[in-house]
This record gives C-alpha cells, structure tokens and sequence, in this order.
C-alpha cells in the first residue's frame, strides 16, 4: 500500500526529507475516517443522556414532577380552603360535626345535601379539630416545603456564586479576607442563630407585606439565615472551582484582548463550574426542606393558619393515638420529597459530574 | 510538631476564639434590639420598682457597658440569674439540662459510629451483594427521613404498645430517644465508610498486601479500615452539632428535661439570660468540637497540606 501511493512521487536521493510517504495525497479510505460516525453530543445532552439511564433518579424526577403539580394546582380546584373552618358559618353557630372527621366522612349539613342527591366533594384525609380538610392543609404544607427549599437555595446559590467567584478570581489577600470570613461563618451554629434570628424578627417592629406577611416571621428569620449563613459551602465550591480553571489559557487570552474581569468570571469562569452549580444547588433543597420541616416541628415555622408539614406533623402529636394517619401522612409526605429530592440530586451527580462518584 | 502544625494551631485556635466572641456580641446586641424589657409581665409593676430592678440588674448603664460587663461574668462562668425561674442560676439550669442532654446525645454519637462504621465496611466488603444492597436502601431512606418522623413513629409503635417505656428517669425510658438521634448519622456514618472503604480496597497497596498473601481479614482490618476511617473522623464534628439540633426534636417528642428544651422554653419563655447562655453555652460546644475534629484529623492524615 505504502508503495502504490509513492508511486509519482520521486524521491530526490539529495532530499534531506526522511520519510516522503508523509507527504502522500490521502486516499478515499484514510478521508472517511476523518468524518465523524458518530452524531456530536453536546455536554448538556451528554449529561441528560446518562440521566436517563439512571431509572432510580427518574423515578424520582417523575415523583418530584408529580408533587409540584398536585401542589400547584390541586389548591385551585379543591373545593376546601385550608384556613376554611367548615363548622363555622357567618350567623349560624357553630356545627361541631365537621371537627375531626375520619376520611370521607361528612358533616351534617353535608350529610342531608348528599340525601338530597347533591355531590359533596368527600374529606380525603378527614378534618382536623377545627373542622378544616385536612387533605388541602397537607398539600398546602407541601407548597410550603417546596417553596422554602427552591427559595432558599436560590438565595444560597446567588450569595455563595457571587462571594465564591470574586474571591477565586482576586486571589491574594483579598481571598485570604474573605476566606477567614467564610470560616468563621461556617463554624457558627446554624440552628441556634436560626431559633434566635426568628424570634428578633418575630419581636421586632417590622412590617411585612405581600406574601411575607402570609409566611410570617419565622420564615423571614429562615430565608434571612439560609441567606446569611447557608451559602459558605457554596462559596467555598465555587471558589475551589474558579481557581482551577483561572489559570487556563483561554482566561489568559481573554484577559490580553482586554475583558474585564465581570466578562472573564461571567463568560468564561462560570460556565465551566456549571455541573458543580447545578448539582450542589439540587442537593440544597432537600436540606432547606429539612431545616424548615424541622423549624415547624418545633413550632418557629410558618404563622398559623398556614400550614407546614412539619407543623401539621407536630400538631397531630396531639391526637396521636386516635388520629395516626394525621401523623403519617404528613410524614410520607415529607420523607418522600426529601428521599426523591436526595436521589435526584445523586443521579444528577453521577450525570454531569462522575468524577464526584463515591 | 514542626512549626507549620505549630502556625495551623495556633490560627485554628484564633478562629475559634473569634467564633465564640462573635457569638456572643451578636446574640446580646440581638437581644437588646427585641423591643419589651424583661420586667413586662402580666402584671404591672410601678416605675420606682421598675428603676429598682433595673439598677440591680446592671440595665440602666449604657448598652455598651452592660456589653463588656457580661463579658467579664462569662470570663468568670457567672452566666448571672434565670428570670423566670427564680432562684435559679442560668449555669445551674444548663448544667442540670446538659447532663440529661450528654447522656442521650453521647451514646447516641457512640452507637451510631460503632454501627456506622461496621455496617459500611460490611457494605463496602461484600459490594453488591445482597447485604450491601440492604445496607444501602435502608441507610438511604434513613438519610432523607426527618428526626421527628423517626421519633414519633417509635413513639407511635413502641410506647402505645409497651407503655412501660415511658418516662426518662427509668434507664429504659432512654431507649428510644437514644435511637432516635442516633439514626440519621448512623446512615450517614454508614454511607461514608461505604465510599471510603471502597476507595481504599481499589488501591494499590491492599492488592500488595493481597498478593503477598496477607491474611484476608487482616487486609480489611489492619490495611484498609484504618485509612478508610479518615473521612469519617471528619464528620464527627458536624454529627455532634446534628445530635446537639436533633435533640432540639427529641426532648420534645420523649419530654426530656434536657438543655435543648430549656433553650426552646427560653425562648417563648423571653428569659433572657437564659437566651443568651444557652446559645453561648451550645455554641461554644459546637465550635470546641469542630475545633478538636480539625485537628484530630491533621494529626491522622499527615498528607494534609497545613496551609
């Protein structure tokens, strides 16, 4: 073969040229494996591809999917309120028939419009003591668990991508300040200063407004603490990530056509951390689920009447003996965001980043 | 020790001063900012009793001052008097509720790394077999269950069943709280020891020692659990400050008379130096355990760069 292509061309017994073969016109066979087989992947599609495959964190991404639409729309068209006390009428006293109903049981002024053969739409999970469904308190609670933990890590994420880039990026005293910083807020105790902000906020004469004020101020003192302690392990992240990548060429080459170091960190910087951004901010959420469930268990959540899942959980303790399933419902629930969360968060991880496996 | 452990010390010892300084000013400037004195009660009292209290309790000086007199009582462990709860010290309070909490909270810790540990190496040894798998399903679903969930439901299943358990000075009545702090970082524990063993057994010197012919339980023991332990000595620091929070849960749930519960009762109690010296009390444990982890394991790893 080697022959046949040098055939027409004549090698100079002066040429200083080793190897004339080098320099041969390819042949239709060495061209075509140039071309590409395979159809290029890009990193996204490469990542979803193996996610895919993974069948536990689909499962759980299809359960996550589940739970946010039941708890986005099923409020709209439930026919109950969850602050509704169904017992109590405007001018009529009250029916205490609608207290602490077991599932699907009516009460009685719903029992004699079902005897007229009208529809009432049955309690799923009963009534609690205040006559109100139970069924739409849990799925409010776990609008409430779903948007603490979204909300908090996005406050985690923007924090801690700011802090972390600016200090990766600056490098030298600077990083060593705003290191310390991030040591010291990383060894103080997230609970305690969470307990302690929510009742200053509780006690103080601020005012809330809008959906704030519906939340109360224990979520204000839990947001304020997921903003103001939480995003060190983030910061640290991305730092860890921004220092080792600030030294490749293509940095050097924006730097010499004269970008500004916002260009450098936004363009450049970022989107090479961007499996450690998403994966670090999927696993946040389920721990600021957690942190809330917990809160309200303790009863520094949400303001009643809203409820939380930690805190119809901590309420059915009450009853706990003639009432289980008020207990256990709740529980599932949360246990089963947090688990498909956690899972979804590990596949994501061995998708787009598996040299973080094990 | 060369002088760079020497420097590592010295500033990990820094750090965790300053931690606790912080602490403390930012718990008592936060307090202070609470509108409502301490003396407003259900019943009023009159402005000369009002002046009286106040002079005797130091809070007619300038805030400062009071700061820097708190200071130097805590210098001197006088964590000053309980409001609410009269005649009490506040370091008598904490101390009685810390020794209930220590008790719980130190053989739940105890159990969860014996646990831990073992059914990790299990795990990692036997991978993907039918005990690993087990292993790892249950310390997974562990892993996202809440403490209150775990606890309530052997609330639920044991006491109903064998009400005898019930009540924390009988030593069974700890049973059940010790369990249930001890779950979460037992899984935890668990999955850590899991990953790390795995990691050792796939390195070059275990298949050394393999081949040379070492004894297969020596292998497990002497060669890879000792370097496989080193990332669970890291979370030994973070694991007290979850038990110190879940027993937040747990003396809720069992009626512990533990510290945690004087601390929430302080709260919606409003006594403040109760606040303060519980936070400053718990803190300080949490950041001496963060501290004393840190260096354990710069001690353990001598790899580990010290700048």
């Amino acid at each position: 073969m080697e022959k046949k292509k040098t055939k027409n061309i004549k090698k100079n017994p002066f040429s200083l040229h080793i190897n004339i073969d080098k320099f041969a016109p390819a042949t239709a066979e060495e061209k075509a494996q140039q071309e590409v087989m395979r159809e290029q992947v890009s990193f996204f599609k490469d990542g979803i591809n193996r996610l895919k495959k993974n069948k536990i964190a689909m499962i759980c991404f299809f359960v996550i999917i589940a739970i946010v639409l039941m708890a986005i729309f099923v409020p709209m068209f439930y026919p109950y309120k969850y602050n509704q006390m169904l017992g109590v009428k405007p001018g009529v006293s009250v029916d205490p028939t609608y207290s602490n109903l077991k599932p699907f049981q009516y009460g009685e002024t719903e029992k004699t419009l079902i005897d007229d053969g009208e529809f009432v739409f049955p309690h799923l999970f009963g009534t609690d003591e205040h006559g109100r469904d139970y069924f739409i308190r849990v799925i409010y609670g776990t609008r409430i668990s779903l948007f603490v933990g979204f909300f908090a890590s996005i406050i985690v994420l923007i924090i801690g991508l700011i802090y972390g880039s600016i200090s990766g990026y600056a490098g030298g005293k600077a990083d060593l300040i705003m290191m310390r910083i991030v040591d010291l807020i990383y060894s103080l105790p997230d609970m305690l200063i969470i307990i302690l902000l929510s009742v200053i906020i509780r006690n103080s004469d601020l005012k809330l407004t809008g959906i704030f004020a519906r939340l109360g101020p224990n979520m204000m003192g839990i947001f304020t603490v997921f903003g103001l302690l939480y995003w060190v392990t983030m910061a640290r992240l991305i730092r860890g990530q921004i220092l080792s990548v600030k030294n490749e060429d293509f940095v050097l080459a924006a730097r010499s056509i004269g970008a500004s170091p916002t260009r450098i960190i936004r363009k450049h910087l970022l989107p090479n951390c961007i499996s450690v951004i998403i994966i670090s901010t999927a696993l946040q959420i389920p721990a600021a689920i957690f942190t809330e469930s917990f809160l309200s268990f303790l009863g520094l959540g949400v303001e009643i009447p809203m409820p939380s899942l930690g805190s119809l959980a901590a309420h059915a303790l009450d009853g706990v003996i003639s009432y289980t399933y008020r207990l256990v419902i709740p529980a599932i629930a949360i246990s089963l965001i947090v688990l498909s969360l956690n899972l979804f968060g590990d596949g994501l991880r061995d998708a787009f980043d598996p040299k973080l496996k094990n | 020790m060369d002088s760079k452990f020497a420097g590592y010390l010295l500033k990990r010892i820094l750090l965790a001063l300053a931690t606790i300084l912080f602490v403390i000013t930012v718990t008592f400037f936060l307090m202070h900012t609470v509108p409502g004195g301490p003396f407003l009660g259900e019943k009023a009292i009159s402005p000369d009793v009002q002046r009286a209290l106040e002079e005797k309790y130091g809070l007619d000086k300038p805030l400062i001052m009071q700061y820097f007199t708190y200071l130097g009582d805590l210098f001197r462990l006088d964590f000053g008097w309980s409001l609410k709860q009269r005649g009490m010290t506040v370091l008598d309070l904490i101390l009685n509720g810390f020794a209930e909490s220590a008790k719980i909270g130190g053989l739940a810790a105890l159990i969860a790394v014996i646990l831990g540990i073992t059914l990790g190496s299990i795990a990692a040894v036997r991978r993907n077999k039918i005990y690993d798998k087990s292993i790892m399903v249950v310390s997974t679903a562990f892993v996202a269950v809440p403490g209150f969930v775990i606890g309530t439901f052997l609330l639920l299943i044991f006491y109903i069943s064998v009400p005898k358990l019930l009540g924390i000075p009988a030593p069974w009545g700890y049973l059940f709280p010790i369990m249930t702090l001890s779950f979460y970082p037992m899984a935890y524990i668990t999955r850590l020891t899991r990953s790390s063993m795995l990691d050792v057994l796939g390195q070059d010197y275990i298949r050394t020692a393999r081949s040379k012919g070492v004894d297969r339980k020596k292998v497990i023991f002497k060669h890879a659990l000792k370097n496989a332990l080193i990332p669970v000595l890291t979370y030994i620091g973070p694991m007290l400050a979850y038990i110190l929070t879940g027993s937040l849960v747990v003396e809720k749930i069992f009626n512990v008379p533990g510290i945690s519960r004087a601390f929430i009762n302080s709260i919606t109690n409003r006594d403040y130096p109760l606040i303060m010296g519980t936070t400053v009390f718990l803190a300080t444990l949490i950041v001496l355990m963060n501290l004393i982890t840190d260096i354990l394991y710069r001690i353990v790893d001598p790899r580990i760069d010290f700048s």
